[in-house]
């Protein structure tokens, strides 16, 4: 390999040159920074200054650079203008991150010129310790995509895939592919106009699935054991009978569904043993049988006149054993079911539907809802008390609107049940309490991770997936679930969601075969590897990593699946012999830079203050602070790190080592509400800071030394304060007693 | 001149807020070419807007953040801003846009180094907070705008203040020559993802929103609670800057109303509660929120969080479609009258501020869409095998909340994906 030959590029524009001495700067890029050279520029990010970058990358193993420090504005300014292929490419942050926190009068001047000196040591020294990041090729391209669940979401899943040109395998449990849609007589309309009850079409897409060469379905049919790593999933399928067949995959979108609540433990509703209280998908059957006639009622076959529709029945409780939340389609079903008895029974049956808060959202929702009040059916606020058996029903309830007790009389209640998600064991779950009954639920996917078999739960037993901004990301890489799995949703929303994963799917077995990182860290070609002699096997890293990407060998040695990795750093920051590491990313990049700050010795009266900060929250928040001019003390040497996750306690322990005065460590929240994008990664640095104070007692220094906020990006008055604090506690507790 | 490659295999995105941008980065993340217009000076749309996301009570700067980090990373995309799309012709696999570019009067030269704001005098009304406030002629639509590049308000062509902004830009960022461009691109595919607009409240008349100063409407209510909004965060009314503690929120304010929207707007109930907490967060014990409500529908999961607000003793909810306000003149206080439909009581109750949870008009224009597409009654785009390869995506589609619209644009990539990669086998 070529030797290391770092070009140092320093920006004069922004008011760069009249703020700092750039001959200066120039110096110490070459004298401490090592740079080959050090060339200057009115305005680096003109085409010009670009052009003067990629003249000097020119040539091979020939070229005047291979590896680029920009000094200029912060690494999130001008990426499209400064962006230099595999070339190790970083970003001395000289703009917002010094003279625009720094004020402009005479005696800040030397303070002011001596961070940009640290700022372009550190990138120097950053450079050095970079490699270039290819791709492994552990994996190949392999665009056969696996869907687990043949039911509604699964077939579309598998539809949408193979119509952009990817084979596909469907695994279905049942006998045959169709799920609970299967069972449904209609379903709610998903097109315009939104008026009346439409026919399901499963048929249809069961047909379309079977003619269909590139799709593949096997009945009756498990996943025995998952194994790999997207680009190089491999599959047992196993059939009822015993057989199994091993496939490989590129990426797998998990469809298994949901189950209906089962009402018979609330006595209420008199469920139990009442023929003529159904839930509603029993109703779904009863209106299938009725064949087109009048629908009748199961106990005697009298031809239905009244149905009551009791809604959030085990939904939206806090009662143990109930759902906390809603359907989110109970309400619209109702109205779908009411009008079933509209059109089959005639518009003189009576159809109440007794709601709470009538969900009925969207334009179609509500489309819907007024064509219900148009059909004839009845709506009642109610809050019910008790459903009385006999030959005619009685629904006692109190009516919100009149304000008193009230019942009706039916041949019919139909429950409005909620729904569960049929998904696997969470790998997180907390272990049972001794004395708890463990109800045992089956994988679905049969991982052999090291961190469980299926996709961890996000909430109320739903798989995992990210709240708001990104719903695909799931802390299983290349394993996106889909369909009421993942959270409540009907039909039309299922539809929008398996389209949705089957993108992320072949998003994902494309990225995986040329060895990209996926989301957020797309195209990263970098992945962890370890040097083996130096590791303890002491599997802190496959314990840690948020995304169970990390096996464990035989011996208990690490086994890295890289295209299940998501390049947090986690397993980095874990590894308590630093053994851990990414060609872009490792405990020297950042080490380095430390080690090559200047630390001023004792009787300068110069503390300085190492900040880590997350590169996707704080470091944008000290940014914004930087725009509006909001000051930083001099002291601060701000480091972005990937994640909270990433820090190796040897940052910590080297720069206190090493003479500096105070750590700050900026990561996101990271309780229920986490917004930590690597999931954990906040949360296990704060656990692993939570010891420092031993570390730092040991060396006979001040625990407030070093501490850790959460910082979110609208922190932008919050953030510098943060940093300043430490400045006023070191003047407070005095200087450290390590300078050199 | 701008000059854009685009082929039958590229994917052409009209609309640069979550949906479009998530759209766009989802396939040019699976490796397709994409061109993603966007009618403002910078992507984010209406989440750039927005102080927090319910329910978890984050900061939408956030995923923006990535989203823009992907952007700005991923050569496969190509963002085109102050750009609206004119016309399309042509058929799925060969579509022809024309797309009209507003002139900006920067250049890409822009460093973002801010000389040219502080060289300009004349103020311009504040679109990102909704009027609310002023900000200079030349100006950085908000603080991540990406690009992160400024713009002259047209108001100043012509004047000295932007002979002032030419002459402090030392990058000849600032070309004040700058003219409309028209240029035409291929794409095999489009994604309509357009969005939505809050509903005019002027046309709820009873509600006085043009009369009354203490009337506002839901968004500039997030724009007042930002941090860097023009209160800067803090919860004044308009009036008289007085503190506002006692707040009423007005559900189906045009929603769910024949004479608005017909359509429920989805997301305004989860809005509201959304935004009771930042009553309570800025007042403690004296806040006071009431939501006068028709249907509270906090949709599936989101359950959690209605009952996290109902728990909070400082926020009341009144089953009723709010009748009337007027104004109390000598304190300024509006005054609600309606009845409450539980037990049928009428009211007249006074509040310090009032916030209209105004609904989601979409930006679909029925009468000037640019192709033959299938239109529903509330304006939205249906999904019909007669709209070709144009796809909508997100509150094109449907009034959806973000994560409903990410989940929806994710889709509609992959049938975007779908049609150009059948003209990619056709083309071998």
């Amino acid at each position: 390999m070529a030797d290391i030959k770092i070009g140092a590029y320093i920006c004069k524009g922004c008011g760069l040159q009249d703020r700092l001495d750039i001959s200066q700067l120039e110096m110490t890029a070459t004298r401490d920074g090592k740079a080959v050279f050090a060339k200057t520029h009115d305005m680096l990010c003109s085409q010009e200054g670009v052009d003067m970058i990629k003249a000097d990358l020119q040539g091979g193993d020939d070229a005047a650079a291979n590896r680029v420090m920009i000094a200029a504005c912060s690494r999130r300014a001008k990426v499209e203008a400064f962006a230099f292929g595999n070339t190790p490419t970083i970003r001395a942050n000289l703009r917002e991150g010094v003279i625009w926190v720094r004020p402009d009068e005479d005696e800040h001047k030397e303070t002011t010129q001596e961070m940009a000196d640290d700022y372009i040591r550190m990138g120097c020294a950053e450079a050095k310790a970079q490699e270039p990041a290819e791709a492994s090729a552990e994996q190949q391209l392999d665009k056969h995509i696996l869907v687990v669940g043949g039911g509604y979401t699964g077939l579309t899943a598998a539809i949408e895939a193979e119509a952009a040109g990817y084979p596909v395998t469907i695994v279905e449990k049942a006998a045959q592919l169709g799920g609970m849609t299967a069972q449904l007589y209609k379903k709610i309309p998903s097109c315009s106009p939104y008026a009346d009850p439409q026919d399901t079409g499963i048929d249809a897409m069961i047909k379309s699935v079977e003619d269909n060469a590139n799709i593949t379905v096997h009945l009756n049919s498990t996943l025995t054991r998952t194994s790999g790593a997207p680009g190089r999933f491999a599959a047992d399928i196993s059939t009822e009978s015993g057989s199994t067949t091993t496939e490989n995959f590129g990426a797998i979108v998990q469809a298994s569904g949901q189950k209906l609540y089962d009402p018979s433990g609330l006595s209420q509703y008199a469920y139990s043993g009442n023929a003529d209280v159904i839930t509603n998908l029993e109703m779904e059957a009863l209106a299938k049988a009725a064949d087109g006639g009048p629908i009748k009622r199961p106990s005697d076959g009298k031809e239905v006149k009244s149905v009551a529709f009791v809604q959030n029945v085990g939904q939206c409780s806090d009662e143990e054993d109930q759902l906390s939340y809603h359907s989110g389609w109970g309400d619209v079903v109702a109205i779908k079911q009411a009008m079933y008895f509209k059109d089959l029974n005639g518009s003189d049956c009576d159809t109440t539907i007794m709601f709470d808060n009538l969900r009925t959202p969207g334009a179609g929702g509500e489309d819907f809802y007024r064509s219900g009040q148009r059909k004839g059916i009845t709506f009642t606020k109610a809050d019910i008390t008790e459903v009385i058996a006999g030959n005619e029903l009685e629904v006692k309830f109190k009516d919100q609107i009149l304000d008193n007790d009230t019942s009706m009389q039916c041949d019919l209640v139909v429950l409005d049940v909620g729904t569960l998600p049929n998904s696997g064991p969470d790998p997180y779950a907390p272990a049972a309490e001794e004395d708890e009954v463990v109800v045992n639920v089956d994988s679905i996917l049969n991982l052999d991770y090291r961190q469980g078999t299926d996709l961890p739960h996000l909430k109320h037993g739903f798989t995992d997936s990210h709240f708001i901004c990104f719903p695909y990301e799931t802390r299983r890489t290349g394993i996106y679930a889909a369909g009421p799995v993942r959270r409540p949703m009907d039909l039309a929303q299922a539809r929008d969601d398996a389209a949705g994963a089957a993108m992320k799917a072949i998003q994902e077995a494309e990225n995986a075969g040329k060895g990209m990182a996926a989301h957020p860290r797309v195209g990263d070609l970098s992945f962890p590897s370890f040097r083996k002699e130096g590791c303890t096997q002491c599997k802190r890293c496959t314990v840690e990593c948020p995304f169970g990407a990390i096996n464990e060998d035989e011996e208990g040695y690490p086994v890295y699946n890289e295209s299940r990795c998501r390049r947090c750093g986690t397993c980095m920051g874990a590894c308590p012999v630093r053994v851990i590491s990414f060609k872009n990313y490792s405990v020297e990049t950042v080490g380095q830079q430390i080690k090559n700050v200047d630390v001023p010795d004792e009787f300068d009266e110069k503390p300085r203050i190492l900040v880590l900060a997350c590169e996707n929250d704080a470091y944008p928040a000290l940014d914004m602070a930087a725009m509006n001019g909001t000051e930083i003390t001099p002291w601060a040497r701000v480091i972005p790190v990937r994640c909270l996750g990433s820090i190796s306690l040897s940052w910590v322990t080297d720069s206190m080592n090493n003479g500096y005065d105070g750590v700050v460590l900026m990561g996101c929240r990271r309780d229920d509400d986490y917004q930590c994008h690597f999931v954990k990664g906040s949360a296990m640095a704060a656990e692993r800071m939570s010891k420092v104070g031993d570390t730092l007692s040991t060396l006979n220094l001040e625990p407030e030394r070093v501490v850790i906020h959460e910082v979110a990006i609208t922190d932008i008055q919050r953030a510098p304060q943060l940093i300043n604090d430490m400045a006023e506690t070191v003047d407070k507790i005095g200087m450290s007693p390590f300078k050199f | 001149m701008t000059e854009i490659v685009a082929t039958n295999e590229t994917i052409l995105v009209v609309g640069g807020g979550i949906s479009g941008m998530t759209a766009a980065l989802e396939a040019a993340e699976t490796g397709k070419q994409v061109i993603l217009v966007e009618k403002r000076a910078y992507v984010g749309g209406r989440i750039s807007q927005l102080y927090k996301y319910f329910p978890k009570l984050c900061f939408p700067t956030c995923g923006l953040e990535i989203n823009q980090r992907r952007s700005k990373m991923n050569p496969n995309l190509t963002i085109l801003t102050m750009a609206e799309v004119t016309d399309i012709s042509g058929e799925a696999g060969a579509y022809t846009a024309s797309i009209k570019i507003s002139p900006r009067y920067v250049n890409e030269n822009c460093t973002g180094c801010g000389d040219c704001a502080k060289a300009v005098e004349l103020e311009v009304s504040d679109d990102f907070n909704y009027g609310m406030n002023t900000h200079k002629a030349a100006y950085l639509p908000h603080k991540m705008a990406h690009p992160q590049r400024y713009v002259l308000d047209p108001a100043i062509i012509g004047t000295d203040d932007a002979e002032k902004a030419k002459a402090a830009c030392k990058y000849n960022a600032v070309d004040l020559d700058m003219q409309e461009e028209n240029i035409e691109l291929k794409a095999g595919a489009v994604v309509w993802a357009t969005g939505w607009q809050p509903y005019d409240a002027n046309k709820i008349q009873p509600y006085g929103y043009d009369r009354m100063a203490n009337v506002i409407t839901n968004v500039e209510f997030e724009r007042m609670m930002d941090p860097t909004g023009p209160t800067g965060g803090k919860l004044l009314r308009p009036s008289d800057g007085k503190e506002a503690k006692d707040v009423a929120f007005i559900q189906c304010a045009g929603s769910r109303d024949k004479n608005h929207l017909l359509h429920c707007s989805r997301i305004c109930c989860m809005a509201s509660l959304k935004q009771s907490t930042y009553v309570t967060e800025a007042w403690g014990d004296d806040a006071s929120s009431t939501i006068y409500y028709i249907d509270i529908r906090a949709i599936d999961r989101f359950e959690d969080f209605y009952k996290k607000v109902q728990a909070d003793e400082n926020v009341k909810f009144i089953k009723s479609k709010v009748a009337s306000i007027v104004e109390n003149k000598e304190n300024g206080n509006p005054t609600l009258h309606g009845v409450d439909t539980e037990g049928y009581h009428r009211y007249a109750t006074e509040h310090e501020l009032v916030v209209l949870a105004v609904g989601m008009q979409p930006s679909v224009d029925k009468d000037a869409f640019p192709i033959d597409i299938t239109i529903n009654e509330e304006g939205f785009i249906e999904p019909s095998s007669e709209n070709g390869g144009v796809f909508a995506a997100g509150s094109a589609s449907d009034a959806l909340d973000v994560n409903r619209a990410v989940q929806h644009a994710t889709g509609a990539a992959l049938r975007a994906v779908q049609v150009v990669n059948r003209v990619a086998r056709a083309e071998g």
